[in-house]
């Protein structure tokens, strides 16, 4: 008798807050400098120097709350994380325990059959980041950085209702889209800006109970995610079966062998000691803040698609998809505004030919080599039949490798669609000279015949034809 | 002419001509030499430094610049980061540690152009009552060698009771500035939790410490913490409100004053020898139109057993950061990151540093957290409520600081808690965040005596005003020790 | 409240990373004890219904501070206090993850 296994999963994403300057001090937070430019005395933990809180942190952390219908804490403290390690100066972390600034919200996932399912958000704190370790090229030694250290983060906790990697997955991009759409975090992962850390269990389906999990650590990349809990997933229904105990732990997801390790460095039972920090005051915010902030929110990807697909018409997949970055949707906003209509059309080239290029090239819309506006000229080629649709996916591959825009391309090339009447009557008849005996199966009943007549016609104009012209004038010759 | 003794008098001197900054660095750097061997009050000299700021008030003050603290001569307990001079905070931790920055005192006397002469001896990282707990050697009593001058500020109260400098900062945690400045029979001032910034003062117990000064008069104790006191935007718990010229409301009369008597503080650890002064003190106060008006703070006996929860839970969090890798001390040859971390550590810190570690690290661990932290920050909150209570009926409340004298080097060894027991009158005021003062009011075996003010918070100017109209009656606060006289 | 046992010491060493000599942990063990039985005396009080007081500025709140940097490059002058650095890092023993 075999068991079948539910996978429950809960996130802790870590994302940094896109401030200038630290949470506690004012060194700069921009990536890449060279290492310990960018940690002053509070970074690095210096006798007699004290922590004071960057009212922005603050700020970026409640429009978080809002954006995910969460309570925004009237109080929230700061307590001490006390822990031993290289890359944290102070000995402790500076976070939120028992009171966080947000807690109880939602987030909102479509499912692969279309089916929406919520997500609960038990809590979102601000803390601060550590330093980097690094063990290259010193000889038996590890090497600190704190740049890092004192960066803004929020960590956002979802209750464990994730079911699958599969959802795991979209809850972690609708969050991505989600800090970016607020502005508050760049979701770069190659820089860590936006990462987390998966609790993963299993029990037999039908179980109330959960199954002991472990916490996969500092995962950054979407599919490192996926993959991360697939094994971890199997390696647990394994152990089990073959009569194994799940132990709980920390464990490391190793991309190049696509495994989950156990970090031995932090087997040791921690014990935290978390205390108010009495070196920072309690948060307390009022009502007017709060509105305040709310007056500043921007539009968020569910309330962008409701009206996309409201004011455009648009379905609400395409609308999803369009509204997956707010850069996206700012970019498809555009061309139909330049366009001044035409919103499906518009729609299909994005989401099409443009997201297919994009993704080949693996570049961002930011760095499209065709913006918004040069797009929109070449659509409106297709709306006023300057050019046929087929005609256009040359344009675009044109205008993409060229980068110019549509008409010069157009006119270069010579690829103006023929809408002349007798131009395209001449043509059809030069074809049916050629093939009298396809046309005379044509007219003893064979219609099938008929798309053998537009290939050929459309050959002779070089493709440039326009079509619905085109099958109106050769139904008509064809019948005689 | 002699040396003048206060603060007051060498400004005084300093602005009518009649002494330099620079002669009257040059005599006090002189009996600081002379002074160490038997006192040890500090830790670092640095006379070259002196000498060139007191030549830098000099040309201030022939520019025709005023100021009560301008060229006179001061010294800092070893606790405040002064930019480019070493700040041990009396621990083979941080015996080679130069601070890269000026602590916020620090740079606001040097600001008002008070000119340091050194570092001042402390019980390593301030916890001790005796100054035995420092790397660099117990500071003796000017009153008697062989006694201890009270902790953690022993270097501060030494150094002013022995005249080698008028005025000097000192912090409290649990009475350091109070307890010493008591034994040694000068005037010490622990201003409300907030008033002077934390900023550069190395921590202990952040929701406790606090910085001040220990002078010989109220009044100097007045102009040093003008000048010091005030908000700090890089200390999130110092205090947004103007600072009041606390020299200007010193001679306010008496009357109407009314004074609580506390009871808890004449309890049977008293010794009846500092009693008699004491009450003599208090009826010089009522005589001066002062009323008395028995008080009780049901909850202050408990301020003991909370403190130790408290600050050594705090402690074991702040003194974290010492783990040999961006300043301080480290072992030879670590074998590994641990190794690293527990010999570091081991070696770097003394017995009763360590000791309040652990304890801190107990009282918040799993399991205990509860039972001791949390439970001691409700009866904190009982003892801050009894004080509340009391200030609704009086105006500051009285008592003796020390529940003795100052007692002999090296007897108090084996049991912390007997050392503990003798901060008993001073850390209720540290667990309720308020300003408390102690000032000489006799002699007791020969010792100098201390009498304790406490007032409700930001009551500084009250208690500077008290005290010094007692001491415009009195001569026990310029008495000074035989053999340091001026 | 349980006395304390040397291995309770050796413990709480541990968590606070400090190396003990074998003639300090019975001196601990003793000491803490004393220490400990006079934190007990807290046990007795009341305290149902009290909040917790964490700090002495009732009602005062975190300043928020402008989201400005403010800091310049000091690594040379910081890291002078460092036991040991190379190339702008501090270095500690490998950490093994």
């Amino acid at each position: 008798m075999s068991t079948t296994w539910e996978t429950v999963i809960g996130l802790e994403i870590h994302a940094q807050l896109a401030t200038r300057s630290k949470i506690f001090s004012g060194s700069a937070t921009a990536y890449g400098a060279e290492p310990n430019t960018q940690a002053n005395l509070v970074d690095l933990g210096y006798p007699g120097v004290l922590p004071v809180l960057n009212g922005e942190a603050v700020r970026m952390a409640v429009m978080f709350g809002l954006a995910i219908d969460a309570g925004i804490a009237p109080r929230s403290v700061f307590a001490r994380k006390n822990y031993f390690y290289p890359d944290l100066p102070k000995g402790y972390q500076i976070s939120q325990y028992e009171l966080p600034i947000v807690a109880g919200g939602h987030i909102d996932i479509v499912l692969d059959d279309g089916t929406t399912k919520r997500i609960g958000v038990t809590r979102a704190h601000l803390e601060e980041d550590a330093g980097k370790s690094m063990h290259e090229g010193l000889a038996g030694l590890t090497g600190v950085d704190l740049n890092r250290a004192g960066t803004p983060l929020i960590e956002i906790v979802s209750e464990p209702e994730l079911r699958s990697a599969k959802e795991a997955v979209a809850y972690m991009k609708k969050v991505h889209t989600l800090v970016r759409y607020l502005g508050i975090c760049d979701g770069n992962m190659q820089e860590g800006s936006f990462r987390c850390d998966a609790n993963v269990s299993v029990r037999p389906v039908g179980s109330e109970k959960f199954g002991t999990r472990a916490e996969i650590k500092n995962i950054n990349s979407f599919r490192y995610v996926e993959k991360a809990i697939l094994y971890e997933v199997a390696r647990q229904i394994e152990v089990i079966e073959t009569g194994g105990k799940v132990v709980q732990e920390t464990r490391l997801f190793d991309p190049d062998k696509g495994e989950t390790r156990s970090m031995r460095s932090k087997e040791e039972a921690n014990d935290y000691r978390y205390f108010p920090d009495p070196d920072l005051l309690p948060v307390l915010l009022t009502d007017t803040y709060v509105s305040e902030v709310r007056g500043t929110m921007p539009e968020l990807p569910d309330q962008k698609a409701a009206r996309f697909v409201q004011q455009y018409g648009l379905s609400v997949y395409d609308a999803g998809v369009l509204t997956a970055s707010r850069e996206l949707a700012d970019y498809y906003e555009t061309v139909v505004r330049e366009l001044g209509g035409e919103a499906k059309l518009a729609a299909n080239w994005v989401n099409g030919d443009l997201a297919a290029f994009l993704n080949r090239d693996g570049l961002e819309i930011q760095s499209s080599p065709i913006n918004a506006a040069t797009l929109a000229g070449m659509l409106r080629r297709i709306a006023d039949n300057t050019i046929s649709g087929k005609i256009a996916k040359d344009v675009f591959e044109a205008m993409w490798s060229e980068r110019c825009d549509a008409d010069a391309i157009i006119e270069a090339r010579g690829l103006r669609q023929i809408t002349d009447d007798s131009a395209i009557e001449k043509a059809i008849d030069a074809v049916m000279a050629a093939n009298p005996g396809q046309l005379a199966e044509y007219r003893s009943g064979k219609d099938k015949l008929f798309g053998f007549f537009v290939g050929q016609t459309m050959k002779a104009t070089q493709g440039k034809a326009n079509p619905a012209l085109l099958n109106e004038l050769l139904k008509k010759k064809l019948s005689g | 002419m002699g040396i003048p003794q206060t603060i007051a008098e060498m400004s005084r001197a300093l602005h009518g001509g009649q002494v330099s900054s620079v002669e009257l660095t040059r005599a006090l750097l002189e009996r600081v030499q002379r002074s160490q061997p038997a006192l040890n009050a500090f830790v670092t000299v640095t006379a070259e430094e002196a000498l060139a700021e007191a030549a830098a008030a000099d040309r201030r003050l022939a520019a025709g610049e005023r100021g009560p603290l301008l060229g006179v001569p001061m010294a800092h307990k070893d606790i405040f980061c002064t930019r480019d001079v070493l700040t041990t905070c009396g621990s083979r931790m941080l015996a080679n540690f130069v601070a890269p920055y000026d602590a916020t005192a620090v740079a606001r006397l040097r600001a008002a152009g008070m000119v340091m002469l050194g570092k001042l001896n402390m019980d390593e990282f301030a916890m001790g009552s005796s100054n035995e707990t420092s790397h660099f050697g117990p500071v003796a009593n000017p009153w008697d060698l062989k006694r201890v001058p009270g902790g953690s500020s022993g270097g501060s109260a030494a150094a002013v009771a022995a005249r080698l400098v008028p005025g000097a900062t000192a912090t409290d945690t649990g009475g350091s500035i109070r307890q010493p400045a008591a034994l040694c029979g000068v005037t010490g001032l622990k201003p409300t939790y907030g008033r002077v910034s934390r900023y550069g003062m190395i921590a202990f117990a952040s929701s406790l410490d606090q910085g001040g000064v220990i002078t010989l008069t109220a009044e100097d104790s007045a102009l040093m913490l003008s000048a010091m006191a005030g908000y700090d935007e890089r200390d999130s718990t110092s205090v947004d409100m103007p600072v009041p010229d606390y020299a200007a409301g010193l001679e306010r009369p008496l009357a109407g004053l009314r004074i609580g008597l506390l009871k808890e503080f004449f309890d049977k650890g008293l010794d009846p020898a500092i009693e008699a002064p004491l009450r003599a003190a208090i009826a010089e106060l009522q005589a001066q139109g002062a009323t008395l008006h028995e008080v009780s703070l049901p909850n202050l006996p408990l301020s003991v057993p909370t403190y130790y929860v408290v600050a050594p839970a705090e402690c074991s969090s702040n003194l974290a950061r010492f783990d040999g890798v961006r300043f301080g001390y480290r072992c030879e040859n670590p074998r590994d990151l641990k190794d690293l971390y527990e010999r570091s550590r081991g070696e770097g810190f003394g017995a009763e540093v360590k000791r309040r570690i652990m304890t801190g690290t107990y009282v918040l661990s799993a399991g205990y957290y509860d039972a001791y932290y949390l439970k001691a920050q409700r009866v904190r909150q009982l003892i801050a409520n009894d004080f509340a209570r009391a200030f609704a009926q009086v105006d500051l409340l009285v008592g003796p600081t020390t529940p003795t004298v100052a007692f002999e080097l090296g007897v108090k060894d084996d049991n912390p808690v007997t050392m503990y027991l003798n901060d008993i009158y001073t850390i209720g005021a540290n667990l309720a965040g308020l300003p408390a003062l102690s000032l000489p009011c006799g002699f007791a075996h020969g010792l100098p005596a201390g009498m304790q003010f406490i007032g409700p918070q930001f009551s500084e100017e009250r208690l500077l005003n008290v005290a010094h109209r007692y001491q415009r009656v009195t001569d026990w606060h310029l008495r000074a020790p035989p053999g340091y006289a001026s | 409240m349980a006395e304390l046992k040397p291995d309770d010491i050796a413990r709480i060493a541990h968590l606070a990373r400090l190396a003990l000599t074998d003639a300090e942990v019975p001196a601990y063990t003793l000491s803490m004890s004393r220490i400990m039985n006079l934190v007990g005396e807290l046990q007795r009080v009341e305290t149902s219904g009290v909040e917790p007081m964490s700090h002495s500025l009732p009602g005062a709140a975190a300043r928020l501070r402008p989201d400005q940097v403010t800091e310049t490059d000091h690594r040379a002058e910081y890291q002078r206090n460092a036991p040991q650095t190379e190339a702008g890092l501090y270095l500690v023993p490998r950490v093994i993850e």
